[in-house]
């Protein structure tokens, strides 16, 4: 046990209570939206993702996801796994599916909205 | 990973029985926990039948008439038998808690008593504090004033920052709060747990106290402090009454404060 802290601690706590306070309210939006495109056909969603307030909610959505996400996982993986390597790998595993996961449905909603 | 199971040689076998005295009508059984490290054996859970005309009304009075009348052998740590000592802490009835202040009647059915949850078991209910004695060391526990506050002099406080500690300093560092956290039994290595961060912002609050920045960049840590999820079976289960949590959230807002 060593008397000296390995700091951040209070960063990483901190942007999780931020990140879970921002996805109220995306979160709300975003199951409100979803509700009102019940029944719409492929044309409509597309320009519906395309309007620049939906994309902007979408895109704050989708990183504020991934963001707290990532950072819950750290937390459970620290928790529990405690052979070294099993927790560096587990959290470079997080790390690379957060990343992959959250570029590729930033890009989704980039090529339908300006393809559209 | 964390072992959700007892290993083979931490399994608990029955024990042995004592018997109540003939004519006894008011018996209660403890089950007690015993283990010693002299024999190579798993521990067992021996029966005692205690007649409660014959003994005082704590589960301390019980452990000490079956330690004086029933089975000398049995170790536990107790001293001062009024809940301002912390050495009784045990698992009674399921939640940590003091002998000497827990009465026998609040238990209803066999009464149980384990030693404190997660530490290494040195024989019967003593468990080895090494670890949660080291901690507390760690974070310094003691006064440290540079001298600017005041400058010379004796350390005034007023009653409102004298106010501040209360609800910490009666603290009689049991760890029945340390030993009932979950975060603390998977990584006791290197979260402080609730009793030491209890302690940890005793000084913080304390406003004869000047290093309350370098304490609190010593918890800056992801383990030391943030292992903490509120779970509050500190707060639950503390025999004083007090708020480790409430502690630990002060500290985490501290810090809050500073970024």
């Amino acid at each position: 046990m060593s008397g000296q802290s390995s700091a951040g601690g209070i960063h990483h706590w901190w942007a999780q209570r931020l990140s879970s306070l921002a996805l109220i309210p995306l979160s709300l939006w975003f199951v409100a939206s979803a509700l009102t495109l019940i029944g719409a056909d492929h044309a409509h969603f597309t320009a519906w993702v395309g309007e620049p307030g939906n994309m902007l909610m979408m895109v704050l959505l989708i990183v504020a996801v991934f963001y707290h996400t990532g950072q819950g996982l750290q937390v459970v993986i620290e928790d529990y796994i405690h052979s070294e390597a099993a927790l560096r790998s587990s959290l470079i595993a997080t790390r690379a599916f957060v990343y992959i996961g959250g570029v590729s449905c930033l890009l989704s909603v980039f090529t339908i909205a300006f393809r559209s | 990973m964390v072992e959700f199971n007892l290993p083979a040689d931490s399994k608990i076998s029955t024990g042995k029985t004592v018997k109540a005295p003939d004519g006894a009508t008011r018996i209660k059984r403890f089950k007690i926990y015993r283990y010693d490290p002299t024999v190579n054996e798993n521990p067992s859970l021996d029966t005692f039948e205690v007649d409660l005309d014959t003994c005082g009304p704590m589960i301390l009075d019980a452990l000490l008439k079956i330690k004086n009348e029933m089975d000398a052998t049995l170790t536990f740590r107790r001293s001062c038998r009024e809940g301002v000592c912390g050495s009784c802490a045990f698992n009674i009835d399921g939640t940590n808690t003091l002998a000497c202040t827990k009465p026998i009647a609040d238990v209803s059915g066999d009464v149980k008593v384990f030693p404190l949850p997660h530490l290494p078991v040195i024989k019967d209910l003593v468990p080895d504090l090494s670890q949660p004695y080291a901690q507390y060391a760690s974070i310094k526990p003691w006064l440290m004033a540079d001298g600017s506050a005041p400058p010379v002099g004796e350390h005034l406080q007023s009653p409102a920052e004298r106010a501040k500690l209360d609800g910490m300093w009666e603290c009689i560092l049991c760890f029945s709060c340390q030993t009932s956290c979950p975060s603390y039994w998977w990584n006791g290595d290197r979260y402080l747990g609730p009793a030491v961060l209890l302690q940890a912002y005793r000084w913080i609050a304390d406003s004869r106290d000047t290093a309350a920045d370098k304490r609190l960049d010593d918890l800056d840590d992801p383990f030391k402090l943030f292992r903490c999820h509120t779970i509050m079976n500190c707060t639950n289960t503390c025999p004083k009454g007090l708020n480790p949590g409430q502690a630990i959230a002060e500290i985490k807002k501290d810090l809050a404060k500073r970024l």
